[in-house]
């Protein structure tokens, strides 16, 4: 601790609301069409009808404020903001409210809890085990209230709440880092949902809006010991790496202000263009915020032109 | 005869505007980031937010099959109204105005669409200058849209009365604080204007039949013109939100 550090005057700003910064980095010479609620989209029946319309007096209407989308017959109006709905495959990341019988209960963004199921989880001791009268009591052992856990979607039940599985060894319990929510409009469905950066941390970008970012570990083998893992994950994280979260969840939070969209490219970007910022807390500004979207936003640009 | 000074002899009223004038509505969508949705609406000196969480997983006791169910509170802040108010939630006024919240705004949600599921919304009035209810709904719905619940329509609402200008009548709409307390009948309207159905009706004191039917009228046209208000405000936001790469037609 160098005497810089005890000095403890901070960099307050305080700002009138009228003089707040405007986010938008959207060109506005194309605009796509926008339906409202109640709004009429045709009034001819042929037209099959998906999320976000209902029928009324035989003519097809918009219930939420968004752009439409027209795939063959099937027409949807998709909003800006919504809860997380999810499809099979998607790769999500949870919170564990509850252990019940022979489920756990993890939210998700969603609006019903997800459910993990006992039989849809790895347990130590090989893959194709019975799951024995023990494995419920000790279910608390592998998950308990207030974990993180990595997931994809099994299926969906037909009220619309999730089942999910970590059958696989990239998915399973979270250990040290940082989660950042997001709404899950902002994310795009991928192949590949798991990211590791050049700067040194390992992305989870879930499709429910949760991103977990995390110091990127080497490359383990699978540990048949479970106690050497444990001690693995629990290694004390250094200062660089810190600084580098923490810089990472800043530049997500200027993205997501102007409402860009996420992956694994937007966020580097964001991240270079953030390093002209050397302290990390001046990425809080709004200006700086506009400045790091603009700038990504320029770049995205210029590699779509491509 | 209520209030013959709400009209002047130039068909002015107490605070300059004419009968069939709307205060003045100034509105934003997203103004928080942590609720699903929220609004911030101005209608005249009346300040309302509004803030929506959901749909989300409802609590054992409260969930229901067949349909979501919607939560509301009304609060209003100890420094909204002339004189300090000490209890800004729970009171009796708190609660029956909750409850005609929750009445006006189930009209309006699909509320087949998520069963087992709780939307809540919380209303908080910054300045109380009359007409704090229909401003309250005015915001719930923006706050709605602006969280993506489905809506049938629009719920707007608005408040109308009466006055006598050289002893004929003359319909007044959006009443303020002010014409509310120098007496008069006070007229409030819920209504999904596009589909031209009440949500809700209320009056305050007693007003003749015959002039009940223009009273009404009046302020379904309010109601309608300020849908036109909500309508702009909203699809100004959506183009500042909608970012290039986001759009698929096939």
């Amino acid at each position: 601790m160098n005497e810089n550090d005890i000095n403890m005057t901070g960099h307050v700003s305080i700002r009138l609301a009228s003089e707040r910064v405007n986010h938008c980095v959207a060109s506005s010479n194309d605009t796509p069409r926008f339906y409202t609620p109640g709004e009429v989209i045709s009034g001819m029946q042929d037209f099959m009808r998906g999320h976000g319309t209902y029928v009324e007096d035989n003519c097809l209407k918009s219930s939420v404020a968004g752009v439409m989308q027209k795939v063959n017959k099937l027409i949807c109006v998709r909003p800006l903001k919504s809860r997380y709905v999810g499809e099979i495959g998607d790769v999500v990341v949870g919170r564990v409210l509850e252990v019940q019988q022979r489920r756990w209960k993890v939210e998700t963004n969603s609006r019903l809890d997800s459910i993990l199921q006992l039989s849809s989880v790895n347990l130590p001791g090989g893959e194709l085990r019975r799951r024995s009268a023990e494995d419920e009591q000790t279910m608390r052992k592998h998950l308990k209230e207030g974990d993180l856990i990595s997931a994809e979607v099994q299926s969906v039940f037909a009220d619309g709440s999730l089942s999910l599985h970590t059958r696989s060894l990239k998915y399973g319990k979270l250990s040290q880092g940082v989660l950042v929510k997001v709404f899950p409009s902002l994310i795009r469905r991928r192949k590949n949902h798991f990211h590791n950066l050049p700067c040194g941390v390992s992305v989870i970008i879930g499709n429910n809006g949760f991103i977990w970012l995390s110091p990127r570990l080497e490359e383990a083998t699978i540990d048949e010991n479970p106690d050497e893992t444990k001690n693995n994950e629990l290694q004390p994280v250094d200062s660089i790496d810190r600084e580098t979260l923490a810089r990472l969840k800043n530049c997500i939070a200027a993205l997501v202000a102007s409402k860009m969209m996420l992956d694994d490219s937007s966020i580097m970007f964001a991240y270079e263009e953030s390093l002209k910022y050397e302290d990390v807390k001046e990425l809080l500004d709004p200006e700086a915020m506009l400045d790091v979207a603009f700038m990504t936003q320029h770049r995205l640009n210029n590699l779509m032109d491509e | 005869m209520p209030g013959p000074d709400l009209l002047s002899s130039q068909g002015l009223r107490l605070d300059g505007r004419r009968p069939n004038e709307l205060r003045r509505i100034r509105c934003k969508l997203g103004v928080f980031t942590q609720p699903d949705g929220s609004a911030y609406l101005e209608q005249g000196n009346t300040k309302v937010l509004a803030a929506v969480y959901g749909p989300h997983q409802a609590s054992k006791s409260k969930s229901s099959t067949e349909a979501v169910v919607v939560n509301c509170q009304y609060s209003m802040a100890t420094f909204s109204t002339g004189e300090r108010k000490n209890r800004p939630r729970g009171d009796r006024k708190s609660l029956e105005m909750s409850l005609h919240l929750r009445q006006a705004l189930t009209a309006a949600i699909k509320t087949e669409l998520y069963p087992r599921s709780q939307i809540d919304i919380y209303i908080e009035v910054l300045q109380a200058d009359g007409g704090a209810y229909c401003a309250s709904v005015n915001a719930a719905t923006l706050a709605l849209v602006d969280a993506g619940v489905p809506l049938r329509a629009y719920v707007c609402a608005c408040t109308a009365s009466m006055a006598w200008h050289g002893g004929s009548p003359a319909p007044l709409l959006d009443v303020g604080h002010v014409e509310e307390a120098a007496g008069g009948v006070v007229l409030t309207v819920a209504s999904l204007p596009s589909t031209g159905s009440i949500a809700l009706l209320e009056m305050s004191h007693r007003l003749h039949s015959d002039y009940f039917e223009n009273v009404l009228s009046r302020a379904l046209q309010g109601c309608r013109d300020i849908e036109v208000i909500l309508d702009k405000a909203v699809r100004d936001h959506l183009a500042e939100g909608w970012t290039k790469q986001d759009v698929v037609t096939v």
